[in-house]
């Protein structure tokens, strides 16, 4: 009998080797005459221990990592395939601490099943929540919905249940599902890994919508900057197709629902709802004003289930175990569990999902072991570039969406990217401008010229430049982008400068410190600037 | 790895050989496709030649001035094309926190090129904003494929293997 061995084709472990690492085993196993079935699975997110080897030995998985390509025949010889010690024997995957320690929900299958082996996915408990769903009355799986409690998981948090009930209660010749998995946030990879490593669990999401909404069209709006997750969840789709899962009649339910991809042109901007609907109409990436609100407008002006890629991919978990199980995880108004993404300078970095509520200390140092450079930790962007900067006085606040906002800070799409002491925040918060004029729709005119100036004057801080008086002029630049800007791109960029300043003032002094590895950095940084 | 049409190629054929109106026709001559139509446009080619505008208006019915808006809005589409290997350096602020702006001029030196250019030997450095490694960083995309914990050796090996050098892994 064969021995199954887990290769990730995730882009991550990729990105580290993987595909030599499979190479070599293959060839390995073939020299020696070993017979092994080997699997590409989705990653485990132990970013740090990629390419992570697994091996089924009595029923158990047991994992090998980090493993080079140069470490197979090591292993072999060592007998991994029967579980052998090795250096880089971690013994059985589901016990490492890191795994052991969520509570994976939405991402109960990622990293532990072929993503395209459709018998595997229902083995693991895949199509059940859709199985629900097409025997049941619309109005009661968006109820089912609603009760969970389910938020938008893509950073604005709006209960999904009441989107989809305006979808549904509203009258249209044609209504659409669009899935936003245009994932431009430094910071986060949530939505990646899902895509490539159970793309059936996000189709499975966004049937259930369609189902429940009355939608008969689905589109998955991917950036493209995936081009691994675009090449898994479109041969998931064919095979959706085939199984007849999608098409004219949705798994004997006698409704009909659709998916097809679009792919993003590298426009962060499009991350935006309003601006997602203009790029899938084939136009410019211009916000729209609001409202109309999709839901009663979007897509070629039909009503438009708007959702993140893990707000759709947590609904089937919900149709099949449902609203009180998913309920009974979280605190306050915010229910069920997250998937953070650890990331940045962190010694163990990777996805974490866990109910709401973990302290940010949790994270990052139980979970993630502090910084990977070894150096103090100084600072964590939370929710992407958008988002605040916290410092090591804010680390026991509670990972939800109320405290965080309580806090001047915000969970967005749960990324939470870590900087050591080396970081210059008079620089961080200059990229928040920068990366607002680089990103900026053009469309308003605070967020437009408001990014511009914004980092001039935050450049002549830095440079010195009558410090006290500048910074009245950013604190005001601040106020007018979120009064006045359309969305959250202008809206939001104030946030991180914000946060910036009134956690790390001495950064914003150049004559107060003499720390001559960040003033090094900052003429660095200037000089880039020009 | 598989192609994905994401106009990293090398350029292929010569703008003037593309049939535009054959292009627009598969996609239905429909205006919500414009960006799809682009992308297939600069798979083939290698970027979005400015000659080829008018055939795409007339064949969706647009304006010229709509489909050159959408041109210069997204990032990805050229103008002009790049070089033989396309590397996206991830300048955003996970691989920021890991000493990416560093090495990012230190790659811009060694290959005597500002990000945007290209480098003598055909090689064309580009400024990103996250490629989803974040915790496997500095991240860069080289053609295709995704690269983390990029150091210049590491870059120098994937470029070496996408233009066919050798194996650089």
């Amino acid at each position: 009998m064969s021995t199954t061995v887990y290769v990730p084709r995730d882009a991550a472990a990729l990105s580290v080797g993987a595909e030599a690492v499979a190479d070599a085993i293959r060839a390995e196993a073939a020299a020696r005459g070993a017979d092994i079935r080997l699997v590409r699975n989705g990653s485990r997110g132990m970013f740090w221990l990629e390419p992570l080897v697994e091996v089924v030995v009595g029923g158990r998985r047991l994992a090998y990592g980090p493993v080079a390509a140069t470490d197979v025949a090591g292993l072999f010889e060592a007998g991994f395939l029967t579980g052998g010690t090795h250096a880089l024997a971690l013994g059985p995957t589901e016990e490492i601490a890191y795994l052991r320690h969520q509570e994976r929900l939405t991402f109960a299958r990622v990293g532990v099943i072929d993503p395209l082996d459709l018998a595997d996915y229902e083995a693991q408990g895949g199509l059940a929540g859709l199985r629900r769903a097409a025997a049941m009355a619309a109005a009661d799986i968006v109820a089912v919905v609603t009760e969970s409690g389910l938020r938008g998981r893509g950073g604005a948090g709006f209960p999904a249940g009441i989107k989809w009930e305006t979808v549904r209660k509203a009258e249209a010749d044609r209504k659409y599902v669009c899935c936003n998995a245009d994932e431009g946030d430094s910071g986060t990879f949530a939505d990646r890994m899902l895509m490539e490593g159970d793309p059936f669990t996000l189709l499975e999401g966004m049937a259930i919508a369609g189902l429940a909404s009355g939608a008969t069209r689905g589109y998955v709006y991917i950036r493209s900057e995936y081009p691994h997750a675009i090449a898994t969840l479109g041969r998931a789709i064919v095979l959706w197709r085939e199984a007849g899962l999608l098409g004219d009649d949705v798994i004997g339910s006698g409704r009909a629902f659709d998916i097809d991809i679009r792919v993003g042109a590298g426009a962060y901007i499009c991350g935006e709802e309003s601006s997602m609907l203009e790029s899938l109409e084939g136009k410019r990436g211009q916000v729209r004003a609001k409202p109309p609100i999709p839901a009663i407008a979007g897509l070629f002006g039909r009503p438009t289930v708007v959702n993140n890629v893990l707000t759709l991919a947590t609904v089937p978990w919900i149709l099949a175990n449902g609203a009180e199980a998913y309920k009974a995880f979280g605190m306050g108004r915010s229910r069920g569990t997250q998937p953070f993404q650890l990331a940045g300078n962190v010694k163990r970095g990777g996805l974490v999902e866990k109910a709401f509520g973990v302290t940010i200390r949790d994270l990052i140092e139980g979970f993630g072991g502090g910084t990977a450079s070894g150096q103090p930790f100084r600072a964590a962007q939370l929710g992407g570039p958008l988002g605040a900067y916290v410092d090591a006085d804010m680390l026991d606040l509670a990972m939800d969406y109320e405290t965080l906002a309580a806090n001047q800070a915000m969970l967005g799409h749960g990324g939470i990217t870590v900087f050591d002491d080396t970081v210059d925040m008079g620089r961080m918060a200059r990229f928040a401008f920068e990366f607002c004029e680089i990103e900026s729709c053009g469309k308003c005119t605070p967020c437009r010229v408001g990014a511009v100036r914004g980092r001039e004057t935050v450049e002549k801080i830095l440079a010195g430049i009558e410090i006290e008086r500048n910074l009245a002029v950013v604190e005001d630049l601040c106020e007018l982008m979120v009064d006045g800007s359309l969305c959250a791109m202008g809206g939001l960029t104030p946030m991180p400068v914000r946060s910036a300043i009134r956690l790390f003032p001495e950064d914003f002094h150049p004559d107060s410190h003499s720390d001559s590895h960040r003033d090094s950095g900052r003429a660095a940084g200037a000089a880039a600037a020009e | 790895m598989p192609d994905h049409g994401l106009g990293n190629e090398a350029p292929g054929e010569p703008a003037a050989a593309l049939d535009v109106a054959a292009i627009c026709r598969r996609h239905g001559d429909d205006p919500a496709n414009l960006i799809e139509i682009l992308h297939e446009v600069q798979r083939q080619t290698g970027h979005v030649p400015e000659a080829l505008l008018p055939a795409i208006a007339t064949a969706l019915n647009l304006s010229r001035a709509e489909v050159h808006g959408v041109v210069s809005f997204y990032h990805d589409f050229r103008r002009a094309p790049a070089g033989r290997v396309v590397v996206k350096l991830c300048r955003a602020e996970a691989c920021q926190s890991v000493g990416a702006l560093a090495l990012i001029d230190a790659i811009c030196r060694e290959r005597g090129v500002a990000l945007g250019e290209t480098s003598a030997d055909g090689v064309t450095i580009e400024p990103v904003y996250c490629l989803g490694n974040c915790a496997l960083g500095p991240a860069a995309l080289v053609n295709d494929r995704l690269v983390g914990r990029l150091t210049p050796e590491r870059l120098e090996a994937a470029v070496a293997e996408a233009d066919g050098r050798g194996p650089g892994r």
